[in-house]
């Protein structure tokens, strides 16, 4: 492509200035209101910016830039090269449809709350670009702590509730547990520079360091915890269903969609950019943990009767099976084998963009749905197809993407991610060679569950009868939620059908961090955009043109041999004439076959009332098992250190002052 | 030559939408023999559906457009599916555009389809028939991508051409990991066409439904298409079958003229395959749908073992 060569950078910091103006505009809101509805829009606008330099970035060489703007003699570097374009792409899309609905939403919500988002959320949209464009560590924990403290902020946004301070505060401190342990992986490779490195916290020093495989390996796993905090891998996923509720719909969406990206492409960028060549145990670790999450994850999704926590959940599920991907790439690259690493990396990739889509078009039309009814409860829910047909087909589309169901972007992924876990066969170790296709068949069965969990959210939200009497007057939603919706489903629909220009666009990234030479797995192209791997092919667009054509000729035949139109009547029902809502299934009893299977992976608290008790109440509660094996524990594990340690207090301060010098004399005698 | 390709194409797939009624009149004549019945004579569910047809549908009132669209979008999937499955001929464009696990997302799509039209009436039999088909779909797809996997590992990738000539090229090598793969997909295949022992497609008792359940609200040309639907279900699975197990048969060759015998040896094996259903379902007794979790994970280990034979034997 012939651009100037400074072209993408140019506009990823004319979206970042635009941006910051944008987000300091809406604090003028109250005293100008004119401005109001440009915010949002400008907003997108930006987002674009990103999504286009993003795509030129990812056709072209890497840039670097040295920007004198730190403290004096500490200047930031940035770079955008495929791996940074790749993500560019990804929130750019994602946010500018999620923006779109944030132009919605601030013309429903009238209180202040608007104004604290557009500012908020405009600085978390230029922190997450920097994140992505930052070329040091410096830069990029500024831009991580931005990032952090912004998106707390958007998560308490309803702050006068004490739950919502709650998971606000567990989100922050989870966040921060993580931004120690990526301070402390930069920290090591830093240290191992070698001695009189100018600027030894650029990412190039960094990289240049080249740790011994001990230390190596322990960058690796402080990255792995820090990213995967951020992420929400297993077990440090307990924020997501905590602060996914809580947020407004919009920011759930950016939670979900761009901010656990974030926490992939850092682990992308430590382990694959930074760090030598990986050893097996890595790609094993992060493998085995992205199975155990994406298991946990979808387990506990179809148990949960809040539209919400159901959806954050999922995107538990989700993150783990792009890090299964990851941890595949990792170890084919272990044993050299760079061509099955591009596969999978490829795979996991074209999963990360597909969850960003989905993922947030369904927590868009969750907010839609929440501002129509004020409700978020499944249990209270239902037949909103015919209030809402609109949102429904977009729902309808996320739903079937999500699903993983073909012609949709999830199926595409799955597949290669299928592909992937059968090439595995060709790992040198006979135990890995044999153990790792029944990965195959966990992603397999957590397909199967996420199909499971989203016919159970979307039959009981938008099919069936309303489950209230309110839902009755339920709206649709307003032009530009349905214009967020429109988008992100036409990219679901796009990157289903034409999955060859989407692995166009990921193959720069996969060959920069496996060093895969011009082959790959995949091959792709063709007029008719199929995808080959080991002439297994998948050609959506012929294959769907087919499908429509046959359901269009069965149509016109059943029409035209018997064009006897039908008639509507009353539900048969079996035959029995009263029929309410209440005889369908509930959230509660739609999952119940999975609570029973799955008893051994659930925490079930059930309350059975005794024969005698004057109000009986029946209720049986699922909840996460990790709060009860590691959190709870870790707690009082913590309580009971502090409680000891507050011996140690005298409230004197020449105690004090003994303490210091104690300390200062030990590290003096530990001094090199 | 591309004349070729698509006269191939379009006699598999018409036959595949001629013999589905057909193979569901076998199996039940089958069954009624067995049973010591006269039987009704294979043509029966070819009067079925024409009847269906003729009729005029009633279709509830509160019904949504998805509600109305299910029943096409179950067909075309069925007879695309049937169209992709090398059953006689490998040489066919659409064969060559999916591979199994394409395949398989196909089903799944017919699965979630069906599931959501009958949540759509909010009625309390039909959202139970979809809460268990979704349960046993869930539950096979592992299994039915396992099985997949053993021949796949063969023949070096999950296309169903290259399987068919892998394994027909070497005549009649019997592959021990393949024994296991085949009972691990017979059982997913009784589960998956809601046969006995997971399903009894033939009651209506009303607690142990699953597939009939689902079309409870249906009635005409859209019961009628959702019925032959599920006949090119069972006949595809079998058509896979035959491809991943007995692959001896089906014509590469570049010409026609192989085709009638391809047919004719198809059709004699799809007669064994549904006399040997019938057997089966006759010997059978329905589970409780709590033990098919442990019907379908018994397939899933079989398939399993399967693909371990191969590793440590090679074979």
């Amino acid at each position: 492509m012939n651009v100037p060569i400074g072209l993408p950078l140019g506009l990823v910091l004319g979206a970042l200035t635009l941006w910051i103006l944008v987000a300091f505009a809406s604090l003028l809101i109250p005293r100008v209101p004119r401005i109001a509805p440009a915010i949002f829009p400008l907003g997108a606008v930006g987002a674009l910016l990103t999504a286009f330099a993003g795509a030129l970035a990812l056709g072209g060489p890497p840039i670097q830039m040295v920007l004198p703007w730190g403290l004096p003699g500490l200047p930031f570097h940035i770079r955008l090269d495929a791996l940074s374009g790749f993500f560019l792409v990804l929130s750019g899309i994602t946010t500018c449809a999620i923006s779109l609905d944030l132009a919605g939403y601030r013309q429903r919500e009238h209180y202040p709350a608007a104004a604290r988002i557009g500012l908020q959320y405009h600085i978390l949209l230029a922190s997450v670009a920097l994140i992505f464009i930052a070329d040091d560590a410096y830069l990029f924990m500024i831009a991580w702590e931005a990032m952090a403290l912004s998106s707390y902020f958007l998560v308490v946004t309803d702050h006068r509730t004490a739950a919502v301070r709650e998971a606000g505060f567990l989100y922050l401190l989870i966040e921060h547990v993580g931004a120690l342990a990526i301070l402390v992986a930069f920290g090591i490779l830093a240290s191992r520079a070698a001695p009189g490195t100018p600027l030894a916290y650029s990412f190039g020093a960094l990289h240049a360091a080249a740790p011994g495989p001990m230390m190596a390996g322990v960058v690796f796993v402080l990255a792995l915890i820090g990213f995967g905090a951020k992420a929400g891998l297993l077990p440090l996923h307990v924020w997501l269903p905590e602060a996914h509720p809580v947020a407004p719909s919009p920011i759930s969406a950016l939670l979900s969609g761009v901010l656990l990206k974030v926490g992939i492409y850092g682990l992308l960028r430590v382990v694959f950019t930074l760090l030598p060549a990986p050893a097996p145990w890595w790609g094993v670790t992060v493998l085995v943990v992205g199975l155990a999450t994406a298991l946990f994850g979808a387990l506990l999704s179809a148990v949960q009767s809040d539209m919400k926590r159901l959806l954050a959940y999922s995107s538990v599920e989700n993150i783990g099976l792009i890090a299964a991907g990851i941890g595949l790439a990792l170890l084919f690259l272990a044993y050299g084998l760079t061509v099955l690493a591009a596969l999978a990396l490829i795979a996991a990739l074209y999963h990360s963009l597909n969850h960003a889509f989905f993922k947030s078009l369904l927590f868009l039309g969750t907010g839609s749905v929440l501002h129509a009814t004020g409700e978020r409860n499944l249990g209270r829910l239902g037949g909103l197809i015919h209030r809402m047909p609109q949102t429904a087909l977009g729902m309808l589309i996320g739903t079937l993407a999500i699903a993983g169901v073909p012609p949709l972007n999830g199926f595409v992924s799955e597949w290669l991610m299928l592909q992937a876990f059968l090439k595995a066969t060709a790992l040198p170790r006979p135990y890995l060679a044999m153990a790792i296709p029944l990965g195959a068949a966990l992603t397999a069965l957590v397909a199967g569950l996420a199909a499971y969990v989203m016919v159970k959210f979307y039959g009981i939200v938008f099919l069936g009868r309303p489950r209230e009497a309110r839902l009755a007057s339920a709206t649709e939603s307003g032009v530009w939620e349905r214009a967020a919706l429109g988008m992100l489903a036409v990219f679901c629909v796009a990157a289903g059908l034409l999955p060859a220009y989407i692995i166009a666009l990921i193959r720069p990234v996969a060959h920069l961090l496996t060093g895969a030479g011009g082959r790959t797995a995949v091959a792709t192209g063709g007029p008719a955009a199929d995808i080959v791997v080991a002439h297994a092919a998948y050609v959506p667009s012929v294959l769907w043109a087919a499908l429509a054509a046959v359901g269009l000729v069965g149509v016109l035949l059943v029409r035209a041999r018997h064009p006897r139109s039908m008639r509507r009547a009353p539900v048969w029902n079996c035959g029995y004439p009263v029929l309410t809502a209440r005889m369908q299934d509930t959230a509660e009893g739609f999952g119940q076959p999975i609570r029973h299977i799955f008893t051994s992976f659930l925490r079930i608290r059930r309350l059975r009332p005794g024969p005698d008790d004057p109000e009986p109440r029946y209720e049986s509660v699922v909840e996460d098992r990790l709060w009860y094996v590691l959190y709870l524990p870790l707690a009082r594990g913590f309580q009971a250190v502090f409680d000891k340690a507050r011996l140690l207090r005298h409230r004197r301060i020449a105690i004090y002052l003994l303490y210091t010098l104690a300390t200062l004399v030990i590290l003096l005698a530990f001094a090199p | 030559m591309t004349l070729d390709l698509v006269v191939r194409q379009a006699l598999q797939t018409l036959f595949v939408i001629a013999a589905a009624p057909l193979l569901t009149g076998w199996i039940r004549q089958c069954r009624a023999w067995l049973g010591n019945r006269t039987g009704a004579g294979i043509l029966q569910p070819v009067r079925e559906l024409r009847k269906l047809f003729r009729k005029e549908p009633v279709v509830a009132s509160e019904a949504s457009a998805l509600f109305v669209a299910t029943p096409y979008i179950l067909f075309a999937a069925m007879v695309l599916a049937g169209a992709i499955v090398p059953m006689v001929a490998t040489r066919m464009p659409l064969a060559a555009a999916a591979d199994a696990v394409a395949l398989a997302g196909l089903f799944a799509l017919t699965r979630v389809f069906a599931a959501l039209a009958a949540m759509d009436l909010g009625t309390a039999f039909a959202s139970m028939g979809a809460r268990r088909t979704m349960l046993v779909g869930f539950l096979a797809e592992p299994a039915l991508l396992m099985v997949l996997f053993t021949p796949a590992l063969i023949s070096g990738s999950t296309s169903l051409i290259v399987i068919v000539r892998h394994l027909a090229g070497h005549g009649f090598v019997l592959y021990p990991s393949m024994a296991f793969a085949a009972a691990a997909y017979l059982m997913v295949t009784l589960a998956e066409n809601a046969r006995l022992p997971v399903d009894n497609p033939e009651t209506h008792l009303e607690l142990t439904m699953i597939h009939e359940a689902l079309n409870l609200e249906y009635s005409g040309r859209y019961l009628a298409l959702i019925e032959w639907g599920a006949g090119m279900k069972l006949l595809v699975y079998i058509g896979i079958g035959v491809a991943l197990f007995l692959p001896w048969g089906i014509t590469q060759s570049h010409g026609l003229a192989a085709l009638p015998g391809a047919f004719a040896l198809f059709a004699v094996k799809l007669a064994a395959a549904g006399a040997g259903l019938a057997v089966i379902e006759t010997l059978l007794a329905k589970l409780r749908l709590f033990r098919v979790p442990e019907f379908l994970g018994t397939a899933f280990l079989l398939a399993v073992l399967g693909l371990l034979v191969r590793y440590l034997l090679g074979s």
